[in-house]
C-alpha cells in the first residue's frame, strides 16, 4: 500500500493517502456525442495537504471535481477515500466525506434563504433548523472572519468576497474529511482574492484541511498548495511538489503556462521573432485553441 | 420596527395595494350581499323589465328582480367556484410539475410530453368536453375547469424547477445529503414562487372567465342558482331591448380579473427578498453629499484630482482627457480624471471593480449608456472633439474598440465575415470582396489559423482566443489612431492571454497605434503599458509606468497594496497582503495626498455598502 503511494505521489508520506484517485476516466455525453473528458488520471492527496489542480478551459478540471463529489460517474478507475471506495450515492455519509466550494459566489446560495438557514442546512440536512444551531453557525462565521450578527441577512446583502467566505463556512460545517475548492477566487477582485487565499492558508494551518484546489491561475496555486498537478486535455501531464515544480517544470506545457503569467520573470511580450510570420504561426498556435 | 417596515413595503407596492383593495371589496360584497340583498335579488315582482331608475339602479329583469342585487349576490358563488377550481389546478399542477423531477429520466420525459400535449389542447374546449361528460352542474363545472387548468401549472412548474435545479445551491444541498423532497420544498418551490403566484392570479382570472363561459352556455350553474355567467345567459335574449342588464355582471367580471392580476404582481415582488424594498434607501444620503461638491467645478479643481493631473499633459497628446467627470444620478462614477495618450503610446487603466476604468473608456468612445452625465473641460482625439456629437464616421474609423467578452461581442446568427468587414464596408465604402481579402490578411497577421474558412464560420465555431483575435483584427481594419481595449484578455486562458497581449504589442509597434488598455490585472498592465493610471473610486490615485510596476518600484501606498495582493508578484510561501485601501473621503483631502489611509481590517466594511459596489 505504502509502496504504491510513494510511487504515485512524490511526497514521501508514510500514512495512506486520504484521497486516492486511480486511473480515473470520465466520459460525458452518450453515443456519438460522448467525449472522453478525463483520460486515466491518478493522484494521491495525503491527509492535511493540499493538491492544486491546474488547467486551462476544457482541460477537465471541473469534471474531475464533479466526479469526486458524485455528480458524474467514472467510466473506469477508482476513487478511494481512506482506502474505501467513494460511493456515488449522495447520502449523509457521503456529505460528511467530501464538500465542494463552488466557483460562482452568486449562484451557490439560495437567494430566498438567510445565511443562518443555509448554514443550518449544512449542519442538519434533514430538518435545517436555525434555532438550536445558532451558536455553531456563529462559530462557523467567525471562523471565516465574518460578523456572526450578520447571520440573519440574505445572500444578496453580501459582497462577492463575503459570499465566498460564506461558501467556505458552509463547506466546513459538516466537518468533511476533504474539501474541493473549484476556482473559488476567479470571480473576485485582486484584494478580495488575496483575502480569500490568506483565509484558506489560515484554515489549512488551523484545521489541517485536506483540500483539492482547482484553478486556472498558476500564480494563485503557488500560494495555497503543497503539491501541484497540471491537466492538459484530460491528461495529467505534471505532478510534483509545488515549489520544485514552479522552479523546474518537467513538462513543456507547464513551462509554457508558467511563462504566460504576466508579472512572472519568465513572461516575455517580445521574445518571438517579429518578422517571420510563418514561424510565429507555428509557435504561436495554442493547443488550447482548437 | 417590523410594522413600520411592513407599512413601507405596502406603500412602495402600489399594485399589491390596489389589488388587495379591489379583492377586499369583492370579498366584502360576497360576504354581505347574499344575506342583505337576497330578497331583492330573488323575489318575483310585477315590475318586470324596468329601466334604470331610483328604485332599481340598473333596472329589473324579466321576472321583476333587481339586476344589481342579483349581480352582487352572485359574487359569492362565482368567486367560490373560481377559487376552488384554481386551487385544485394549482395543487395538482404544481405537484405534478415538481415531483416529475424526482422521477427517473424516461418517466419524467413521458410525463412532460403528456403535459405539453395537454397544454396545447384549448382549455375551454377540454372543459366543455369534461362538463358535457359529467353533466351540467356547479361541481362538474369546477372539476372541468380545474382539470383544464392543471397542465399550465404543471408545465410552468416543471420548466422553472428545471432551471433552479441547475443552480449551484441545489447541487450543494444534494452534496450535503438533503433528501429530494426537502430540496423541492426548501429550495426549488420558494425560488419559483414568484412566477407561480403570477400564474396563479392570471389563472384565477381565466378560471373565472371559463366558469362564467360554462354557465353562459348552460353547462355550469343551473337554475335556480345563479352566477355571473348565468346572469349573462339570462340577459342575452333581451340584450337589445334592455342592454343595462348585461352591464352589472360584465363589470363585476372585469373588476375581479383586474384585481386578481394586480394582487398577483404585488405578491410576487413581495415574497422575493431581493426586491422587497432594499433598493432606494441608502444611496441617496451616502453619496449625494460626498463627491458631488468638488465635482461641481471640475476645471477649478483639476490639480487635486489626482497626482498632478495637469502636469503630465504632453503637448503632442493624441488623446486628451481633461477633467472628465461621469455621474449617474447622485453617484459620481468618474471624478475629475485627466490624462493624455501620446501618439503610439500605450496607457493602461488599472483598478478593482467599481473603480470607473471601463466608464472612462466608454466615455472616450462615446458609448456611455443613457442616463449618465459626462462633463469634461476637454475630451478630444487630435482635432476630433469627442464631447459634442462627433461625426459617426470619424468616430468609427479613428477609434477601434476591443471588448472583454469575445463571445458576446459577435452576433451568433451571422457569419464572421459579415461582421468583421462591417466597418470597412459601411464607413470606408470598401467593396465586399476587397474588404474580405483585407480581413483574411489581417486575420493571418494576428495568427488566426485558416483565415479564409473563418470568415464563413459562425462565432460559436471558434475558440475564445480566436474570436478575440478576430475582433482585434476587425478593430484594426480602419487603421484607427486609438485602440481602446476593455479587459480584452480577462475571459481568456493564460497561454492564450499571453499570445493576445503579444498581438497588442505587435500592433503597437508595427502600426504605431495608440492604445487605452483597461485591465484589473496589474501584471498584464505592467507588461504591456508605457504609462499606467491606477484608479480607485473613480479617481486617479497614482500615475506610474509599466516598468515600475514590473520592478515593483512604486511609491504610492495603494499601488503598493495592489502589488502586494498579486499572487504572481509575491514570493511563494509569502503571505499576500490583503489591505483594504480606504480613500473613501476624497473630498476631504483637496490637496490630493491620500497617503496613509491604509486599513488592515480586511472585512470591516458593512456588507450592504460593499455589496452595492
Amino acid at each position: 500500500m505504502s509502496a504504491t503511494a510513494t510511487a504515485t505521489a512524490p511526497d514521501p508520506q508514510p500514512a495512506a493517502p486520504l484521497l486516492r484517485v486511480e486511473d480515473l476516466a470520465v466520459e460525458l455525453g452518450h453515443g456519438v456525442a460522448a467525449r472522453r473528458v478525463l483520460k486515466g488520471v491518478s493522484f494521491d492527496i495525503p491527509r492535511g495537504s493540499t493538491l492544486a489542480l491546474v488547467g486551462e478551459s476544457g482541460s477537465g478540471k471541473t469534471t474531475l471535481a464533479r466526479t469526486l463529489v458524485g455528480v458524474h460517474r467514472p467510466s473506469s478507475g477508482r476513487i478511494l477515500v481512506d482506502g474505501a471506495p467513494l460511493r456515488t450515492s449522495r447520502g449523509r455519509a457521503g456529505a460528511a466525506r467530501v464538500q465542494m466550494i463552488a466557483q460562482d459566489p452568486y449562484s451557490s446560495f439560495d437567494p430566498r434563504r438567510t445565511v443562518a438557514q443555509s448554514l443550518a442546512e449544512a449542519l442538519d440536512p434533514i430538518r435545517a433548523r436555525v434555532g438550536p444551531a445558532r451558536a455553531r453557525i456563529a462559530e462557523l462565521l467567525s471562523q471565516v472572519s465574518l460578523d456572526p450578527d450578520s447571520m440573519d441577512r440574505y445572500p444578496h446583502e453580501f459582497s462577492g468576497g463575503q459570499r465566498q467566505r460564506l461558501a467556505i463556512a458552509r463547506a466546513l460545517a459538516p466537518r468533511p474529511r476533504f474539501v474541493i475548492a473549484d476556482e473559488i477566487t476567479s470571480a473576485l477582485d485582486l484584494t478580495t482574492q488575496a483575502e480569500i487565499l490568506n483565509l484558506l492558508a489560515d484554515l489549512r494551518r488551523r484545521l489541517s484541511l485536506t483540500m483539492l484546489f482547482i484553478s486556472h491561475d498558476l500564480a494563485v496555486v503557488r500560494h495555497v498548495s503543497d503539491t501541484v498537478a497540471v491537466l492538459l486535455h484530460g491528461d495529467l501531464v505534471e505532478l510534483g511538489p509545488t515549489g520544485a515544480t514552479f522552479a523546474e517544470p518537467n513538462h513543456p506545457y507547464t513551462a509554457r503556462l508558467l511563462a504566460s503569467v504576466p508579472g512572472d520573470p519568465r513572461f516575455r511580450l517580445d521574445d518571438e521573432p517579429a518578422t517571420s510570420s510563418v514561424d510565429r504561426t507555428r509557435s504561436g498556435f495554442q493547443p488550447a485553441d482548437r | 420596527m417590523a410594522t413600520d417596515a411592513a407599512v413601507r413595503r405596502w406603500r412602495r407596492n402600489p399594485s399589491l395595494l390596489s389589488g388587495a383593495v379591489i379583492l377586499g371589496l369583492l370579498l366584502a360584497v360576497a360576504l354581505v350581499a347574499p344575506p342583505l340583498l337576497r330578497g331583492a335579488a330573488e323575489t318575483l315582482t310585477d315590475g318586470a323589465r324596468l329601466g334604470p331608475g331610483a328604485g332599481h339602479l340598473l333596472g329589473t329583469d324579466a321576472f321583476g328582480r333587481d339586476v344589481l342585487a342579483r349581480a352582487l349576490v352572485a359574487t359569492r358563488l362565482t368567486l367560490l367556484m373560481a377559487a376552488a377550481a384554481t386551487a385544485a389546478s394549482f395543487v395538482v399542477g404544481v405537484a405534478i410539475g415538481a415531483l416529475v423531477h424526482l422521477a427517473p429520466g424516461w418517466l419524467r420525459e413521458t410525463c412532460l410530453r403528456l403535459v405539453d400535449s395537454a397544454v396545447a389542447f384549448p382549455s375551454l374546449v377540454l372543459a366543455l368536453v369534461i362538463a358535457a361528460v359529467l353533466g351540467p352542474g356547479t361541481v362538474s363545472a369546477i372539476v372541468a375547469i380545474a382539470v383544464a387548468g392543471a397542465p399550465g401549472f404543471a408545465r410552468l412548474t416543471a420548466n422553472l424547477a428545471a432551471t433552479v435545479a441547475d443552480k449551484d445551491y441545489v447541487l450543494t444541498a444534494r452534496l450535503l445529503g438533503v433528501p429530494g423532497l426537502r430540496i423541492l420544498g426548501r429550495h426549488v418551490l420558494p425560488n419559483i414562487s414568484g412566477p407561480l403566484l403570477v400564474l396563479l392570479s392570471s389563472s384565477f382570472t381565466l378560471s373565472l372567465l371559463d366558469i362564467s363561459s360554462l354557465s353562459f352556455v348552460g353547462l355550469g350553474v343551473q337554475n335556480p342558482q345563479y352566477d355571473w355567467g348565468r346572469l349573462l345567459n339570462e340577459a342575452l335574449p333581451s340584450i337589445f331591448a334592455q342592454p343595462s342588464v348585461v352591464l352589472a355582471p360584465s363589470i363585476m367580471l372585469i373588476v375581479t380579473g383586474v384585481g386578481a392580476m394586480l394582487l398577483g404582481d404585488g405578491v410576487a415582488s413581495l415574497v422575493d427578498p431581493r426586491t422587497r424594498g432594499t433598493a432606494p434607501a441608502p444611496s441617496g444620503t451616502a453619496d449625494a453629499t460626498g463627491p458631488a461638491d468638488p465635482a461641481r467645478a471640475p476645471v477649478a479643481l483639476q490639480a487635486p484630482g489626482g497626482a498632478g493631473a495637469a502636469a503630465d499633459t504632453e503637448p503632442d497628446g493624441l488623446l486628451t482627457v481633461a477633467g472628465l467627470t461621469v455621474r449617474a444620478g447622485a453617484r459620481t462614477l468618474v471624478d475629475d480624471v485627466s490624462f493624455t495618450i501620446g501618439a503610439g503610446r500605450i496607457v493602461g487603466l488599472v483598478g478593482e471593480s467599481g473603480s470607473g476604468k471601463s466608464t472612462i473608456a466608454m466615455a472616450v468612445a462615446g458609448l456611455l449608456p443613457e442616463g449618465l452625465r459626462v462633463n469634461a473641460s476637454r475630451l478630444a482625439l487630435g482635432d476630433l472633439d469627442l464631447l459634442g456629437t462627433p461625426p459617426p464616421r470619424r468616430l468609427a474609423t479613428e477609434i477601434g474598440i476591443v471588448y472583454q467578452d469575445p463571445i458576446g461581442t459577435f452576433n451568433p446568427a451571422l457569419r464572421l465575415g459579415t461582421q468583421l468587414t462591417e466597418v470597412a464596408r459601411v464607413h470606408l465604402r470598401t467593396p465586399r470582396r476587397r474588404a474580405a481579402q483585407d480581413m483574411v490578411r489581417a486575420l493571418a497577421d494576428i495568427h488566426v489559423t485558416e483565415p479564409q474558412r473563418r470568415l464563413r464560420q459562425h462565432p460559436h465555431e471558434l475558440s475564445g482566443g480566436m474570436l478575440q483575435r478576430a475582433s482585434i483584427a476587425s478593430a484594426m481594419t480602419t487603421n484607427p489612431r486609438l485602440l481602446i481595449a476593455d479587459e480584452p484578455t480577462t475571459a481568456l486562458d493564460v497561454t492564450v492571454q499571453a499570445e493576445v497581449l503579444r498581438q497588442f504589442r505587435r500592433i503597437n509597434r508595427e502600426h504605431g497605434t495608440a492604445m487605452l488598455f483597461i485591465s484589473h490585472d496589474i501584471g498584464v498592465v505592467g507588461e504591456l503599458c508605457d504609462t499606467v493610471l491606477v484608479l480607485h473610486g473613480g479617481r486617479v490615485v497614482d500615475r506610474t509606468t509599466g516598468g515600475d510596476l514590473r520592478r515593483g518600484t512604486v511609491t504610492h501606498p495603494y499601488t503598493r497594496a495592489l502589488l502586494a495582493a498579486t499572487p504572481a508578484a509575491v514570493e511563494a510561501g509569502g503571505t499576500l497582503s490583503a489591505v483594504r485601501w480606504t480613500a473613501d473621503a476624497p473630498s476631504a483631502q483637496p490637496s490630493g495626498a491620500p497617503s496613509d489611509d491604509l486599513s488592515d481590517k480586511a472585512a470591516d466594511r458593512p456588507p450592504a455598502a460593499e455589496g452595492s459596489r
